[in-house]
């Protein structure tokens, strides 16, 4: 049995890595799919008292504790609702398990890396760290996202575990 | 079918150095050696040089080899266990440790120190035998010897020669430890005429035959002039893999021994739990925590693992009755449901003894860490020219594996310390009017939820002004009129010594700073009292576990928090008499006389609370390592059992927050951090 990735693989001849892909308002995003380790509904979280905005808070995942950050405000969309359709992707990144919140899981895809484009440069006004690039999918454009980075970043200090209490 | 032998090699480093720590403390009593004793270092010895020789660590077997011949002729009451010999014996343990921790890493041992202990070893055995007065007639370790009991040393036992008949039942796991029967039987071989004969009764059909497993078994019969603890000899590497009867043909009383309970010399290394000869516990001596701090297994009593083999068997029954109820009746009555009650109520006294009975499996008694101590304080205060007793107190205190492990480093660095700054040359002790000894003071045990560990000498003391002076030279912020314990705690700052000259042993200033960070890592609370010229006191206070905590939840606004019942003083619904502010910002509680600082959790923790005043709610007041507080909550909840889960797993450390835990519903609860809540309450006003 092959997968659907590995087929397209061989027409192309380079690595193709696959994708999965989410929508974040009208936007599609894609995140390396090995870095996925489930997807859940939305549930209500515990709060973190004095966390980042983006940080909604941790869940109870099977007697794992695990904080729940929601893209949406990361990325600053203006419309942040949670419904029946809200999804939560739980990530393993670096060996720490975190879950993001998206509006809709859509589709998985493969990726030959010569398809992906540099995200361009915007400047003070659009935050492009966590951007690993842009690809075209049919007609649609696919953001792909840097987790580690978004990870790693200062804000969310999960990487430096010297916090000055 | 190669077998790869590197797999055991761990194991047999293990052993080793559990051996080690066992020869150390041994040597390390301040009595003399009985018998036993001398027996339990020898076999230490022999069984690390017999498997170093094994493995291909040749360094090892060779050196060893001197050190056990040593201890041989003690043993033998040769010679006397004399002061030289132990601290060469000590000596020489270092040195096995030194060569078996290279093997383990891959580095080079230092050859000339090897070689160094290995001539002195030499030049004593060399020597004349220590002790004129004990001829062979009244050898002094013998004498102990037969007034101990003796059973367990059959090679000191002389034995009759003669045909000896041997039945051998090895386990069907023998051949995978690298063991073959054929060379213990070429042994055999060696010491008489040996006749063999197989059984094969055990072998199943050859389909389901499996290779690796030892399905036979063997009646040998061996004729010569062979003692029985040679034969024995010939089955050490065995004997707890196998049954083993040794019968002496036609002169009864046969020697049985079956492999659990060992009786040969192999079995320093399983001989272990309850207790030594001393009474105190054996597994707390034999085991190698302080160079393994990563150790990932766990030695546990036998008692307690057979306590909860019978809660578990209790669990069961309980399980089985409700099953019975529920299934004997399709509609439930009244007596079923009483039945079913106490069925229920049975089922969560069972739970709750097993959890507390799982959790004591991670309990270990401290003395793994106080053990080392007379080690450290011997040669410390030889190196420094000191006379130190060291007395240890309440050393059977049970303590978490895990906080065990954590405590090691920073408990020696404050027993090095206190040798090291505390306690006074015999000179300047005697100018006090001390005695020339100083005494150092090792004390655990419980108080409340918490383990208090004391170390406390009665040396010079904590020096206020040299502490002020320093800290002002290094530039650190003094407050006007401090108070002592104001002044002790910037020991503790990072980069403080008021040593007047650096040694090797401390004096570089970091130290304090790193031991008061482990202690804080694990929860613990590190105090110091003081007085000049009597002695210091350093007090750690450590939770009883890492694990499970008693806990209080309170509601604010719709979020639930944890905390701790060890925190908490008492609740109270206060009265707007007893609420005051304090320039019109900060507010206290006024408790019997006492203004206590008002810490509304909401505001620290930015939720919507229901109660605004503090007269609505709840204030319950906690009582931290610097001070008191009252935390403003809309309610309490109920009293919890928690299980602590780790918020840095996969987050990071949140402030005024220790943990978080689930809750019967699924959800997650935070545990607050008294302490840590206290210090965020002074950085948001």
């Amino acid at each position: 049995m092959s997968h659907p990735g590995t087929l397209r693989t061989e027409d192309h001849g380079a690595a193709k890595r696959e994708l999965l892909t989410f929508r974040l308002g009208e936007e599609e995003y894609g995140i390396d799919i090995l870095q996925v380790q489930e997807i859940r509904r939305y549930e209500s979280v515990t709060r973190i008292a004095n966390a980042p905005e983006f940080v909604k808070g941790v869940i109870n995942m099977r007697g794992t504790i695990v904080p729940i950050l929601d893209l949406r405000i990361k990325f600053r969309f203006p419309e942040v609702v949670y419904d029946d359709f809200t999804v939560v992707v739980i990530l393993n990144v670096d060996n720490r398990v975190i879950g993001i919140v998206v509006d809709a899981v859509s589709d998985v895809i493969a990726l030959a890396a010569d398809e992906v484009r540099d995200a361009p440069e915007f400047g003070a006004q659009l935050d492009t760290d966590y951007l690993e690039g842009l690809a075209s999918v049919g007609e649609r454009m696919l953001i792909i996202v840097d987790i580690e980075a978004l990870v790693r970043a200062p804000e969310l200090g999960l990487v430096d575990a010297e916090f000055a209490a | 079918m190669t077998i790869d032998i590197s797999q055991f090699v761990q194991a047999f480093l293990d052993e080793s150095f559990e051996g080690l720590d066992l020869m150390e403390v041994e040597l390390l009593r301040e009595q003399a050696l009985d018998a036993e004793q001398v027996n339990a270092i020898f076999r230490a010895a022999h069984s690390i040089k017999g498997s170093a020789g094994t493995f291909g660590f040749s360094a090892v077997s060779d050196f060893t080899h001197g050190a056990e011949t040593l201890l041989d002729e003690v043993r033998n009451g040769k010679r006397e266990m004399t002061p030289e010999i132990r601290g060469l014996m000590l000596e020489a343990v270092d040195r096995m440790r030194e060569m078996l921790l290279a093997a383990r890493d891959g580095s080079a041992h230092d050859p000339d120190r090897v070689a160094e202990t290995s001539g002195r070893i030499e030049a004593m055995l060399t020597s004349a035998h220590g002790c004129p007065g004990t001829d062979a007639a009244t050898p002094v370790a013998a004498d102990s010897t037969a007034a101990q009991s003796g059973v367990t040393h059959g090679e000191s036992r002389p034995t009759p020669a003669g045909p000896w008949e041997i039945l051998f039942v090895p386990q069907s796991v023998l051949l995978r430890s690298g063991n073959d029967p054929l060379g213990i039987f070429a042994w055999l071989a060696e010491l008489g005429e040996l006749t063999v004969h197989c059984e094969t009764d055990a072998l199943p059909a050859l389909g389901a035959l499996v290779a690796e497993d030892c399905l036979l078994h063997w009646r040998l019969r061996l004729d010569g002039e062979v003692e029985e603890a040679a034969i024995r000899e010939a089955f050490e590497w065995v004997e707890d893999q196998c049954s083993l009867i040794v019968r002496h043909l036609g002169q009864p009383p046969a020697t049985v021994s079956e492999a659990p309970a060992a009786s040969a010399p192999a079995a320093p290394l399983d001989a272990q739990p309850q207790t030594a000869p001393g009474g105190r516990p054996v597994a707390a001596n034999g085991a190698p925590v302080e160079r393994r701090a990563d150790a990932a297994s766990i030695r546990v009593a036998t008692d307690k693992v057979d306590t909860l083999v019978n809660m578990v068997g209790e669990l069961v029954i309980t399980q089985a009755m409700i099953n019975t109820i529920g299934h004997s009746a399709d509609q439930l009555d009244a007596r079923a449901v009483e039945q079913l009650r106490h069925g229920l109520t049975l089922l969560e006294r069972n739970t709750r003894e097993l959890q507390e009975a799982v959790l004591s499996v991670r309990m270990l008694p401290i003395n793994f860490v106080f053990s080392r101590f007379p080690r450290v304080v011997r040669d410390l205060s030889n190196t420094l020219g000191k006379q130190v007793n060291l007395r240890i107190i309440g050393e059977e205190t049970e303590l978490d594996k895990g906080l065990i492990e954590k405590l090691v480093d920073p408990l020696t660095h404050i027993v090095r310390n206190a040798i090291d700054h505390g306690i006074e040359s015999p000179e300047r002790r005697r100018a006090a009017g001390k005695s020339e000894a100083g005494t150092l003071v090792l004390r655990a045990g419980h108080q409340g939820g918490n383990i208090i560990i004391e170390i406390s000498d009665d040396g010079g003391g904590l020096n206020r002004e040299r502490i002020l002076a320093k800290a002002r030279a290094q530039g650190m912020a003094v407050p006007e009129n401090a108070s002592d314990r104001d002044i002790w705690q910037l020991v503790f700052a990072p980069g403080f010594s008021t040593a007047e000259t650096v040694t090797d042993v401390s004096g570089r200033g970091v130290g304090m700073d790193v031991v008061r960070r482990n202690i804080e890592a694990v929860n613990g609370r590190l105090d110091i009292e003081s007085t000049e010229g009597q002695g210091t006191r350093i007090t750690v206070r450590l939770p009883l576990t890492l694990a499970i905590l008693d806990g209080m939840s309170v509601r604010v606004g719709e979020e639930v928090y944890i905390l701790p019942l060890t925190a908490i003083l008492e609740s109270l619904q206060p009265t707007p008499e007893q609420l005051h502010t304090i320039s019109g910002r900060g507010r206290v509680v006024r408790l019997r006389g006492d203004y206590i600082p008002l810490v509304p959790l909401h505001n620290l923790f930015n939720v919507p609370a229901t109660h605004e005043r503090p007269e609505d709610g709840i204030v319950v007041v906690v009582e931290s390592a610097e001070d008191r507080a009252a935390l403003f909550v809309d309610e309490l909840i109920a009293q919890h059992q928690v299980v602590i889960k780790s918020l840095e797993t996969n987050y990071r450390k949140v402030p005024g927050v220790s943990g978080a835990t689930i809750m019967g519903d699924g959800r997650v609860a935070m545990i607050l951090d008294v302490d840590s809540l206290t210090r965020l309450h002074g950085t948001v006003h």
